[in-house]
């Protein structure tokens, strides 16, 4: 189960956490994942704050582990323009690796950076792009 | 190098497309009509710099305060965009940012001094906005303007307070 959301806050003046695109695998219980997702929220911006002020040099856009429940292990990704990606999956599928989940957060950012990019689309809006749909749907079925 | 000749071929059309539009339906331009133009073309660069702002900062670590936003803006962000480094950030560390170029790359066709000063600003518009639309998706809402003394120096003053 996988469910991806991608979450735009521009985060100084307005700060508004809303999804632009959500999806899972099977889509039943999208609204547990929908609830588990805002919660983490809360994790990704304990950690961005963090990163001012550690000295460590913590400068990564991958934001690791957020939180393992019983049933599923959440990690985030911030972008330098404020836009958080996360993932939900399955505690049963320890197959996964960091690496693995670090280079699906690369083709996520890499696939948003294209769609930013697109002059028909208005930052703010959900996102409706057939390529970015396409590359989430392909690291779904290769994950499940 | 062509890439470069193309843009600014590009650009100049862009002013002077828009500024027609908003001719052709009057046979004289009012400060308001001017005002409508700039803010036109103000917008699209607003567009284009927050493309433009994911694209360059996607392989960047975060930026710890606003000192290394600035910092990325004045050299990363303006090599890649306009081909040159800036040569003076001026600051009064209250939110106010002054950064001057002396050879701003849409302007050395112009001239050498102070000729077509008045028509400046045009071509202006839409590099502020792209400064603009910069800032704005690295999380700073604010103001930018630019003004223009001596061809081709151009000093870019931004705002980061409103």
């Amino acid at each position: 189960m996988l469910p991806f959301t991608v979450y735009f806050s521009p985060d100084v003046f307005f700060p508004q956490n809303y999804p632009l695109y959500i999806r899972s695998v099977p889509s039943q219980n999208e609204l547990k994942f929908h609830y588990t997702v805002h919660t983490s929220l809360d994790v990704v911006e304990e950690k961005v704050s963090a990163v001012g002020k550690s000295l460590a040099d913590q400068r990564e856009l991958y934001l690791g582990l957020l939180y393992p429940t019983e049933d599923y292990k959440v990690y985030g990704y911030v972008t330098n323009s404020k836009v958080k990606f996360v993932i939900v999956v399955d505690s049963s599928n320890t197959s996964l690796r960091d690496n693995e989940i670090r280079s699906m957060f690369r083709k996520l950012h890499n696939s948003f950076t294209d769609v930013m990019c697109n002059p028909f689309y208005n930052p703010g809006d959900p996102i409706l792009s057939k390529a970015f749909n396409g590359i989430v749907s392909g690291m779904m079925v290769q994950t499940s | 190098m062509a890439d470069e000749s193309l843009f600014e071929f590009l650009h100049m059309e862009i002013v002077s497309h828009i500024f027609n539009e908003q001719q052709s339906g009057k046979g004289e331009m009012d400060n308001k009509d001017r005002a409508a133009c700039i803010s036109l073309l103000e917008a699209m660069g607003f567009r284009v710099g927050q493309g433009l702002i994911e694209r360059l900062t996607r392989d960047t670590p975060t930026f710890k305060d606003e000192l290394d936003i600035m910092k990325f803006i004045c050299k990363d962000f303006w090599t890649k965009v306009f081909r040159r480094q800036v040569d003076n950030l001026r600051t009064n560390h209250q939110g106010t940012y002054v950064l001057q170029d002396n050879k701003f790359a849409l302007l050395t066709q112009f001239s050498a001094g102070k000729q077509y000063l008045d028509q400046a600003p045009k071509y202006l518009a839409f590099s502020c906005g792209v400064v603009r639309g910069a800032l704005s998706n690295l999380g700073l809402e604010s103001v930018v303007t630019a003004e223009v003394s001596v061809m081709p120096s151009c000093k870019c003053r931004w705002n980061t307070n409103t």
